[in-house]
């Protein structure tokens, strides 16, 4: 989700019409693209699509995958579906916030990380599972933690690891 | 592929397509398929595809290397299967890329130390035909059990999930092969669309998105509602924590997703389609754009589809992340740009719905299910299942469960059957307590009510929903106070707040079951807790809301005894809340390998190696790694 080649807003901004309908994905490619939305980019993207300010600002507050702050360089979502929930994922997270050192959900002191939990990564049957930037770690155990999240800080990724939404 | 691809114009032209599909389905030479469905990702499949075309380009054999979807076996991810023309598919589980160079080299022998089962052929709902792989008389390979032999496979009828794990997902050819789009064709050409809405009223399909209502039905009311343009929506916002055959279907098929809603478009006078899917399934958006792409190329999507006149276009729109927005009027307004808040029914999507035209709005499955209707008739699929509720369903089944795996099964299947015989029972040593069906709306069905059988009505008398279909078993390790706390969190993060009871009724839920699991909660409590949930329901606008008390009161219901162990003695049976449990070490037994003291949480393993530790309490964080790590059982409990 980080790091991608930052397209400028601008060139973003031309892939869509004005229709409200794209207010969603012109905040998602912001998203993408800045890992969190910049509050002057908020203020063109409401001139863009003449959708007042407070509208654009409850869009961006209400959906979880939309961030006002800047975050972690690499996110870490725990997922914390049932299936998740039963094999130890709450523990997984508890792991990972003492790991990364953040209080809580959220950015890192280092901001290496951000810790987030998600609903439910569709991978039920190999949990607990956690998603570090595009890969998917399945079947963790506490002691697996420290080892995968190293590989990111040493900025090495997954052996092999490929971007999960190649298709 | 998308290249080859010719402008599918008529029958002939499509059947062409089908049998260019055939020689990459069925080839004549050794096919190599890996399923690369996410669950298979992230248990290593990528990996698995990558050393299998490296040894397949060094040695420069001349075997077809392709991706397929999940075939649902997910525990034994990843999944690599072997096709030797003439004989039967092998299939290998948790394979490891050093596995790979052996099994290949082993061609056209099967490495039987290493296989998990094999596939003597495949089963077409859409045609009713099978394809025998080895001609009927093949060989058999020593020691394995054919899929029809397996308890996992061999209860299940495959609909819905009919091409996950048999074609390549990137492919319209090896859809086509399986006759894909010919029902699309059939409706064109040899149907009126009144006549598509009546098959569908007959075959008794039902919503397959939860609350399972008459897709005939909402068909009928979109078509008979005035107002133009008329708009057709998927509901791919796969919520539901532990459930996943949408994205399932989506990665593995979804050429059948997009065919059964250009069939209902055309039925109900829509030109026009939305999948709105999640954003937390990149691959499975990455796959329906891929698919939507190549349909387009092939005219199956656009102006004048198959010579008919009839026009149809497709658009994806990706989830923000809000579970509110699987209800349909939230979906709506999601897709419209602004905040997932649902809003009240009447009037319903059926008259106003996407930018207040009539709109239809059916889940994955139902539209996958379609296209098999329109191909086999309402008669052949009513003749499937129960009384209410007709054809097959898919099941995530997982938890604490042997097989855990996606399964489709025909409807009235006993639960029983599905957890102990589909899916190998819970681990040796462990019994089963619960199977929580239907997401954070369903409920807690315990282990005496298994012989129950899965359709919408039983569920609905036993305090759960069918929901969208996820199965989680649960074990004595599991505490249902903790299940219910789980569900109330995510229910009152996910509620929009837009009513004050959903809003305010599943925080003051959760704060309750929070006092009870902390040991705090008195039986008065209980009752409180039953008059919220009771409000909550009553008096909340959607099927969030109405539903959110499910997990309490099932869990009240079938297990009360949990709730006064944690008020009455402070104790959590299942030893999982925190507050009631403490983490010793038993002096005897603990040899100081010292394996958990690096592990622990809080610094709280004291002692010397070789010789003996122990956890001082103050320190303790209850996290549980020494437990995990602790070979020799001298971590316990109590």
């Amino acid at each position: 989700m980080l790091n991608v080649e930052s397209a400028t807003l601008d060139e973003t901004l031309e892939q869509y019409d004005e229709r409200r309908a794209n207010l969603i994905p012109i905040l998602q490619d912001i998203q993408a693209n800045y890992s969190y939305l910049p509050e002057d980019l908020l203020r063109r993207v409401s001139r863009k699509l003449h959708v007042p300010l407070p509208d654009v600002y409850q869009v961006a507050t209400f959906y979880r995958c939309f961030s006002l702050k800047p975050r972690g360089k690499h996110v870490v979502q725990v997922c914390l579906g049932t299936a998740c929930h039963v094999r130890g994922g709450p523990k997984i997270l508890d792991r990972v916030e003492t790991e990364t050192g953040t209080v809580g959900l959220g950015t890192s002191p280092d901001m290496e990380f951000v810790v987030e939990t998600v609903r439910c990564l569709g991978c039920c049957g190999l949990a607990p599972v956690m998603k570090v930037d595009r890969d998917v770690y399945a079947t963790l155990e506490q002691g697996k933690v420290k080892t995968v999240l190293n590989r990111y800080r040493r900025g090495k990724k997954k052996s092999g690891g490929k971007d999960a939404d190649r298709g | 592929m998308v290249e080859r691809l010719h402008h599918i114009t008529d029958l002939e032209e499509l059947e062409r397509v089908a049998i260019h599909g055939r020689t990459s389905l069925y080839p004549e030479r050794i096919k190599i398929l890996v399923g690369t469905a996410t669950c298979g990702r992230a248990a290593g499949a990528d990996e698995v595809l990558e050393k299998v075309r490296d040894v397949v380009e060094t040695k420069k054999l001349p075997y077809l290397v392709a991706e397929t979807g999940c075939i649902g076996w997910c525990s034994q991810e990843p999944l690599l299967d072997i096709w030797v023309p003439g004989r039967p598919r092998v299939t290998y589980g948790r394979v490891k890329p050093k596995q790979v160079p052996d099994i290949l080299a082993a061609l056209p022998e099967a490495k039987t130390d290493l296989a998990l089962a094999i596939m003597t052929g495949d089963d077409n709902p859409v045609t009713g035909r099978h394809a025998d792989y080895c001609n009927g008389h093949g060989p058999k390979v020593d020691g394995l059990r054919s899929y029809a032999e397996l308890p996992l496979f061999r209860r299940q009828l495959r609909i819905v999930m009919r091409n996950c794990g048999i074609i390549d997902p990137a492919s319209l050819e090896e859809y086509a092969a399986r006759a894909g789009y010919h029902a699309l064709w059939k409706a064109l050409w040899q149907m009126k669309p009144e006549d598509l809405v009546r098959e569908v009223t007959d075959s008794g399909l039902r919503g397959r998105g939860g609350a399972g209502f008459p897709t005939g039905r909402k068909w009928q009311a979109v078509r008979d509602a005035k107002g133009d343009p008329k708009y057709v929506i998927c509901n791919a916002d796969e919520g539901d924590p532990g459930a996943y055959m949408d994205r399932g279907v989506l990665e593995g098929d979804p050429h059948s997703v997009i065919e059964g809603m250009i069939i209902g478009g055309y039925a109900l006078g829509a030109h026009e389609g939305v999948i709105y899917v999640r954003e937390e399934y990149p691959l499975a958006v990455a796959r329906v754009n891929a698919a939507i792409e190549q349909a387009a190329r092939a005219d199956l999507l656009g102006d004048d589809i198959l010579g008919s006149g009839f026009s149809f276009h497709i658009s994806v729109s990706k989830g923000a992340g809000a579970f509110v927005c699987g209800e349909e009027t939230a979906l709506i307004a999601s897709i419209e740009g602004r905040v997932g808040e649902p809003r009240p029914r009447p009037p319903y999507p059926a008259e106003k719905g996407l930018w207040g035209k009539p709109t239809c709005i059916n889940n994955v499955e139902t539209w996958a299910t379609v296209p098999v209707i329109v191909a086999r008739g309402s008669e052949w699929f009513a003749s499937i299942g129960t009384a209410k509720s007709k054809g097959t369903k898919v099941f995530s089944l997982v938890g604490s469960v042997a097989n855990t795996a996606l399964i489709e099964v025909p409807m009235g299947t006993t639960l029983h059957d599905v957890v102990e015989e589909i899916g190998g029972g819970v681990p040796a040593g462990h019994q089963v307590k619960a199977v929580q069906t239907g997401g954070p709306s369903g409920g807690c069905i315990p282990a005496e009510m298994l012989d129950l059988p899965v359709d919408y009505e039983s569920l609905n008398a036993a305090g759960s929903i069918m929901g969208s279909g996820g199965m989680i078993v649960m074990d004595d390790h599991t505490c249902m106070v903790d299940i219910a706390k789980y569900f109330l969190d995510f229910l009152q993060d996910e509620s929009c707040g837009k009513c004050f009871s959903c809003r305010v009724g599943t925080q003051r839920m959760k704060e309750i079951v929070t006092k009870i699991s902390e040991g705090r909660g008195t039986e008065q409590d209980l009752d409180l807790l039953e008059d919220v949930a009771w409000m909550t329901a009553e008096t909340s606008l959607c099927g969030l809301g109405t539903s959110a008390p499910n997990p309490v009161l099932s869990t009240l219901r079938y297990f009360r005894d949990e709730y006064l162990a944690h008020i009455r003695d402070h104790k959590c049976p299942a030893k999982v809340c925190k507050e009631l449990i403490t983490y010793t070490i038993d002096q005897v037994i603990c040899n100081g390998c010292g394996a958990c003291v690096p592990l622990c949480n809080g610094n709280a393993i004291v002692g010397e190696k070789k010789k003996v530790y122990h956890i001082e309490a103050a320190k303790c964080t209850k996290c549980g790694a020494c437990l995990e790590t602790c070979n020799f059982a001298a971590v316990l409990v109590s």
